[in-house]
Order: structure tokens, then C-alpha cells, then sequence
């Protein structure tokens, strides 16, 4: 099997390689865009606990997180 | 080690932050292994040629599409009965990456479709059934983010997946006996007459692949969401600094 | 009883007053049907194959219009929280609620449909089979649009959003209720689309009942 011939995919290039590349795309997108967001979040989220002195020290935690 | 050690979410974000790099990795691993076989090793369909490697992404979307939604079903479930505080998070952060696999599923359908039956779209009863569970997707996802108040929120989407889960066969159903009113002729079997063992591998290794992706994305969103709760929590003052 | 009794009549009575009511959805089915030959064609034999069809689609979407005002305004000036405190066990008072519903949508189109036949040439054969599948599958419309109805309650406008929770789970009763009614136009038996429509009718109900008292129940923190 030549490059040419892999490339040519018996003459379905056009459905076989944007198939392929599409979903590629969207997976790699999707797995970036989610961890961007957890590294955001779990940034802001260690910088506010460290920067909240004024939060009462004698409050009770809550006793479950807001659901 | 049961569901429950894990409840707490701070500790369960620390195992996923062990895991991740694991899943991950091993996601990677087996997807290119699926790729290169499926792409250059296994040989051509006698019927369908080289337009049949599409399969190897195709069907592994399909498998994730109903796999997340059952997933979310579950959540929703356990959410709804033991009010396990974690399962919320699971069901909302599965949904869009189901609803990215069944885009996928729909358009490498559509891609396989057109060289083989000449129309880019075909009513049959897979595809169809998949476009609708896409707006189940979609609905669930919207119902999320137009219900302000996040318990509230959390809530009503329970409801709704569990809602969606039990119409799901009904919808299914309705639609394969709708189907074979309109289409007495061929039966479009995506998956070809027999699976050959040399096409079968590749596919259950990319199915294996695809699903430890979503382990992975979900990792990485849960862990986004119990963040962001924490945060919430913060900055309404509840929790002491430095915890 | 009591209580049952009088959340359909209040229902009823503001469903037949108020601007979105009974009214409004007789004359959207009817809007839409008239609409058609004007995207279709005025030709007879392209009508009465596409009937079936589109009388269905006229009834879910008319159903979809009636659905806001039954949970909302409710929520908003208070209602609600009495329904809820009252002795009445939640899920009959939503099925309370979505008898009300169904009695000012889904019953109105069971006896105009027919009427309306000749509209889209519907076969006279077909007329009654038409009113039968209205008459089982509206109600299971009502189920599922009050259900989702009383989860979107918070959002505001949430038209949309209730469109696009309502119809994906209404596919089924399009399917099997036009598909009855297409089968006695052809002059086949409309038994088991009949008796499919039923049953999924029937799950529909338990399930959209259950459902709607769950999401009423969110109402309460």
C-alpha cells in the first residue's frame, strides 16, 4: 500500500477523511475547552481560599455543598 | 472503598486528579492503536471498499451516545433516591460530552451514508433514533443553563433524565415500528451482515478508547464543577479561609 | 375529591378566559391547517396523503401552546404553595392539573378535527378514526407537556425551552396516531397503531403524572 493509495482511500477520501478528521477535531476540542475550564476554576477557586480572611472563622460549613 | 468515601467532593476530585493522567493516557494509547489498524491494517470491505473504515468512528460514537445517556439516567437516579451530592455533578457534566458524541455519531453517519446510499440523510430507524436522542441532549443541557438557581436546577434535571431514560424505549420502539411501515424494502445495517474478527478488534478498541476519554473529560469537568461549588461557597462567605 | 374537583374547574374556568386558552389553541389548529395548502399545493390527492400527518402535527403543536399558563402564573402569585400544603396528595393534583389541561386543548381539537376533515380532503372513512386517535393521544400530550411545564416553571419566557423538551418525547403518539388514522384512509385496519396508541398513552400518563408532582415538589426548599 502506497502514501497515494492510503491517501486515496479507494476513491471515498471525501467521506473517509472528514470522518475521521471531524471527529478528531471534536474530541480534541472538547477535551481542551474542558480542561481549560478545570484549570481555571480550580485556580480561582485555591486563590479565593487563601484570600477570604474576613470569612467568619466560627462559621459552621456548610452542611453540604449547594445542591 | 465505596461511592460514599467518595462523596465528599474535595476527596473524590483528588482521586480523579490521580486518575486522570492515567485514563488519559490510556485513551491515547488504544485510540491510536484503533486508528492506525482501523485505518491502514484492516483490510477493505468486499462491498463497501475503503467507506467502511468510517465505522471505526462512527459506531464508537453511537456506543458513547447511549452509554452517557445511561450513565446520566443512572446519576439522576442516584441523585433522586440517596441524594448522593456527587451524582448531580456526574449527569451535568456527562451531558455535553454526550451530546459531542452524538454529533459525531450523526455526522460520520452522514459521511458513511452518502457513498453508500446516495442521500446524505436516510430516515432509518438508527440514525433517527439518534437525532432524537441529540435533543434529548440538548434539552437537558438547556434545562441546566436557563434554571438560575443551581439546586433548583439540579432538581428539575433529575426529573428530566429520568423522564427522557423511561420515554427512551417507547421513542426507540415507536420509531423501529415506524421504520418498517415506510421502509419494507432493504435494511440498512450499519454494521454489515457479520462482523469479521479482523474488523471487530479495531472496533472494540476504539469503543474501549472512546470510553475512557469520557472518563477522562468527566474527570476533568467534575472536578471544574465541585470547584466552582466551592467557590460559590467561598465567596458567600460559608466556608472558614485556608480549608 | 373536593380539592381534586375544584383545581380542574379553576383550571378549566382560567383556561377558557384567559388570552393563551381554549380558544387560542382552536384557532391555531385551525390557523395551521388552513396554512397548509398554501405551502403544499391546493392539489386534492397531495392534501389527503399528507393529512393524517399534519392534523397530528397541528394537535402537538396546539398542545404546546396551552402549556405555560398552566404552571406558571400559578408559581408566581402563590397558588401553587396552597396546592402544595393542601391534604391532597401531589400527583393528584397534577393530574388534577392535567385534566384541566386536556380539557381545554386535547379535547376541543378531539371534536373540531373531524370537523376540520375537509379542510386537507381527509377521507370520510378516516374522520372518526382521526377523532378516536386524538381522543387517546391527546392526553398523554397533556401529561408530558404538564410534567415539563412544572420543570421549566422558573424559567422565565421559557417557551422555547418547553418546545424543546416536549416534542422529542411526543414523537411516539405522532407516530402511531397518524399512522392510524392513515391506515383507515387507506382503508386498512388502524388496530394495532390504535392499540399502540393506547398503550404508550397510558405509560405516558403514569409516567407524566409522577413526574409533574416531582417537579411541584422542587417548589418546596
Amino acid at each position: 500500500m502506497t502514501l497515494q493509495s492510503f491517501l486515496e482511500m479507494g476513491g471515498y477520501a471525501a467521506f473517509v477523511w472528514p470522518a475521521w478528521g471531524l471527529s478528531l477535531v471534536a474530541l480534541v476540542v472538547l477535551t481542551l475547552v474542558s480542561w481549560r475550564w478545570m484549570r481555571r476554576a480550580e485556580r480561582l477557586a485555591a486563590a479565593s481560599s487563601l484570600k477570604a480572611p474576613d470569612a467568619d472563622p466560627s462559621a459552621r460549613p456548610p452542611s453540604e455543598p449547594v445542591a | 472503598m465505596n461511592i460514599w468515601y467518595y462523596a465528599n467532593p474535595e476527596r473524590f476530585a483528588g482521586l480523579a486528579r490521580t486518575l486522570l493522567p492515567w485514563t488519559m493516557g490510556l485513551a491515547l494509547i488504544l485510540a491510536s492503536l484503533a486508528t492506525v489498524w482501523g485505518l491502514a491494517i484492516a483490510p477493505p470491505d468486499y462491498q463497501q471498499g475503503d467507506a467502511m473504515r468510517i465505522i471505526y468512528v462512527h459506531v464508537p460514537a453511537a456506543w458513547m451516545a447511549m452509554f452517557v445517556y445511561a450513565v446520566m439516567a443512572v446519576s439522576s437516579a442516584l441523585a433522586f433516591i440517596w441524594n448522593h451530592p456527587l451524582a448531580d455533578v456526574a449527569a451535568k457534566a456527562s451531558a455535553p460530552i454526550g451530546a459531542v458524541f452524538t454529533a459525531l455519531a450523526l455526522v460520520t453517519g452522514m459521511l458513511w451514508g452518502q457513498p453508500m446510499w446516495g442521500t446524505w440523510w436516510v430516515w432509518d430507524a438508527r440514525l433517527t433514533s439518534v437525532l432524537i436522542l441529540f435533543f434529548l441532549y440538548l434539552g437537558y443541557i438547556v434545562l441546566w443553563s436557563a434554571i438560575e438557581e443551581p439546586a433548583r436546577a439540579a432538581r428539575a434535571a433529575r426529573i428530566l433524565a429520568l423522564v427522557g431514560a423511561v420515554n427512551l424505549p417507547i421513542i426507540k420502539f415507536s420509531v423501529d415500528w415506524w421504520n418498517t411501515l415506510h421502509q419494507p424494502a432493504t435494511v440498512f445495517r450499519m454494521d454489515g451482515p457479520t462482523m469479521a474478527p479482523e474488523m471487530l478488534t479495531p472496533l472494540l478498541i476504539m469503543g474501549l478508547a472512546y470510553n475512557l476519554l469520557y472518563v477522562a473529560i468527566l474527570f476533568m469537568r467534575m472536578r471544574a464543577e465541585i470547584a466552582e461549588r466551592r467557590l460559590r461557597t467561598i465567596r458567600l462567605g460559608l466556608e472558614p479561609a485556608g480549608s | 375529591m373536593r380539592t381534586f374537583l375544584a383545581i380542574i374547574w379553576r383550571d378549566v374556568i382560567l383556561g377558557i378566559r384567559a388570552s393563551g386558552g381554549a380558544a387560542l389553541s382552536a384557532a391555531f389548529f385551525t390557523l395551521i391547517l388552513v396554512l397548509v395548502p398554501f405551502g403544499l399545493g391546493p392539489g386534492p390527492a397531495t392534501l389527503q396523503a399528507a393529512a393524517p400527518g399534519l392534523f397530528w402535527m397541528a394537535a402537538l403543536l396546539s398542545t404546546l401552546l396551552g402549556l405555560e399558563r398552566i404552571i406558571q402564573p400559578d408559581s408566581e402569585d402563590g397558588t401553587m404553595d396552597l396546592v402544595r400544603l393542601s391534604p391532597l396528595p401531589l400527583e393528584l393534583s397534577a393530574l388534577a392539573k392535567i385534566i384541566a389541561h386536556w380539557l381545554t386543548s386535547g379535547l376541543i381539537l378531539t371534536v373540531l378535527a373531524p370537523l376540520l376533515a375537509p379542510l386537507l380532503n381527509l377521507s370520510f372513512e378516516a374522520a372518526p378514526v382521526l377523532a378516536l386517535t386524538l381522543l387517546l393521544g391527546t392526553p398523554a400530550l397533556s401529561a408530558i407537556g404538564t410534567a415539563m411545564a412544572a420543570l421549566g416553571s422558573s424559567v422565565q419566557r421559557g417557551g422555547m425551552v418547553l418546545a424543546l423538551l416536549v416534542l422529542p418525547l411526543n414523537i411516539p403518539f405522532l407516530i402511531f396516531g397518524s399512522s392510524a388514522v392513515a391506515s383507515a384512509q387507506a382503508g386498512e385496519d388502524p388496530g394495532q397503531a390504535l392499540l399502540l396508541l393506547g398503550a404508550a398513552s397510558l405509560i405516558a400518563m403514569v409516567v407524566g403524572t409522577i413526574a409533574a408532582a416531582a417537579a411541584l415538589r422542587i417548589g418546596d426548599e
